[in-house]
């Protein structure tokens, strides 16, 4: 897309990396992440609810059908981790990987189609996914870390988890080895979730940059094959963070 | 990655949407999947039974088949015998009556002969008495020969 009169190579991967920033410092807001994030949920969610009001145990529509493979997808995979009883898991990670699963697929759009429409009414700056902003990915993954957290005091209780904390895995002989180890895995969960996704996302969304930096008659043999091959990663990521949900909030609720 | 206030605001939009889910979408599509597969189990229980019953009726139809088959055929039997006995009592009831008949027509018929040989006598008798009045042509003292024809009526 680096036409003659149009900006470099690095103007345009920059421009291309760039939030639609509104405020300074610490109390800005990335409208582009904020609006897509919002927009896909309220779509997809809200077809998932306009499903469940007319949900029926009979025969069950193509709509029906199609959520019912999700959901038995996503409970099976709880039913296998976690052996406890929460309502909230499941939802949450049925949440995450809709949620997550939409908001990469927007990496398959071509890349300049988002900030060339909306350039025409002025915003000039929009990252249109918005996995690969970490203030989404941290968002979730310390939102999960919360809950990890609250789990393991309720379902331990303050001592019980004091204890864990103390005495897994070395034994209570050598607690602050063990308590070092076990803030640091604490800490890693959050760290992991976001990041992988994040990065991942972040890489892909480079390529497709990039690839979009050659010649128009040269892109197709690049940007088909990566953009196929996305699809998998998109899934993927999707769902490795659901799993890691899963799993996280399980070990929250099981004695070491 | 500049880190910012936008966190927050994914952070609250990520708990409005776990909360929906949770609230709106996840319980009623769970519950209608749970009541399909229940559905699903008491219909294929329901099918079992079927053919349990529909196994169950067919013995019973053979059984009531063949005790049917063994009742007619005694039927059968029966009637056959019956007809046998009804014939023979009519055989020998025919007889008999055959019997009796013949007998009272040898009877009526020895009955007519005699009658008939006595008055035969009797015609033979006058007839040789008018032959004997011919032959000495003159009358013939009855009472003096009654005892003569008397013995020869008697001969005859």
């Amino acid at each position: 897309m680096a036409t003659e009169t149009g900006p470099t190579s690095s103007e345009y991967i920059v421009h291309h990396l760039t939030n639609n920033v509104v405020g300074e410092g610490f109390w800005s807001l990335h409208i582009d992440t904020l609006v897509v994030s919002i927009v896909l949920g309220a779509v997809v969610f809200g077809l998932m609810y306009s499903v469940a009001r007319k949900v029926t145990a009979g025969v069950p529509g193509p709509a029906q059908n199609f959520i019912e493979m999700l959901f038995d997808m996503v409970d099976s995979q709880v039913k296998v981790v976690f052996h406890g009883k929460n309502d909230l898991i499941a939802p949450l990670a049925m949440t995450i990987f809709v949620w997550v699963f939409t908001m990469n697929a927007m990496d398959i759009l071509p890349i300049d189609v988002l900030p060339w429409v909306l350039s025409w009414f002025g915003i000039h700056y929009f990252k249109s996914v918005p996995t690969t902003d970490p203030n989404l990915t941290f968002a979730m993954s310390l939102s999960v870390f919360c809950l990890m957290i609250y789990y393991n005091f309720k379902v331990k209780g303050v001592g019980g988890f004091a204890h864990e904390a103390m005495s897994a895995p070395f034994g209570i002989k050598l607690a602050p080895v063990n308590l070092l180890f076990r803030i640091i895995e604490d800490i890693a969960k959050p760290l992991s979730l976001a990041l992988r996704l994040f990065g991942n996302m972040y890489a892909g969304e480079m390529v497709f940059i990039l690839i979009a930096l050659l010649p128009f008659y040269v892109q197709w043999m690049l940007g088909a094959p990566w953009a196929i091959f996305h699809i998998l990663i998109i899934t993927l990521q999707a769902y490795i963070f659901m799993m890691l949900t899963i799993v996280y909030l399980s070990m929250s609720h099981e004695s070491h | 990655m500049n880190i910012n206030a936008t966190l927050f605001g994914q952070a609250i939009t990520f708990a409005i949407l776990v909360w929906f889910t949770m609230k709106f979408v996840w319980p009623p599509i769970m519950k209608a999947m749970q009541e399909r597969a229940q559905r699903i189990a008491d219909g294929l229980a329901a099918a079992d039974e079927g053919r349990r019953k529909f196994t169950q009726a067919e013995q019973l139809f053979q059984e009531k088949l063949t005790e049917g088959k063994q009742q007619s055929a005694v039927i059968l039997a029966q009637a056959h015998k019956r007809g046998d006995e009804m014939i023979e009592e009519a055989k020998s009831t025919a007889r008999v009556e055959g019997g009796r008949i013949i007998e009272a027509a040898r009877h009526e018929i020895a009955r007519e002969r005699e009658q008939v040989r006595e008055q035969l006598k009797q015609q033979v008798a006058a007839l040789a008495l008018a032959g004997a009045e011919q032959i000495l042509m003159r009358e013939v003292d009855r009472k003096s020969h009654d005892d003569l024809l008397g013995k020869i009526g008697s001969s005859l």
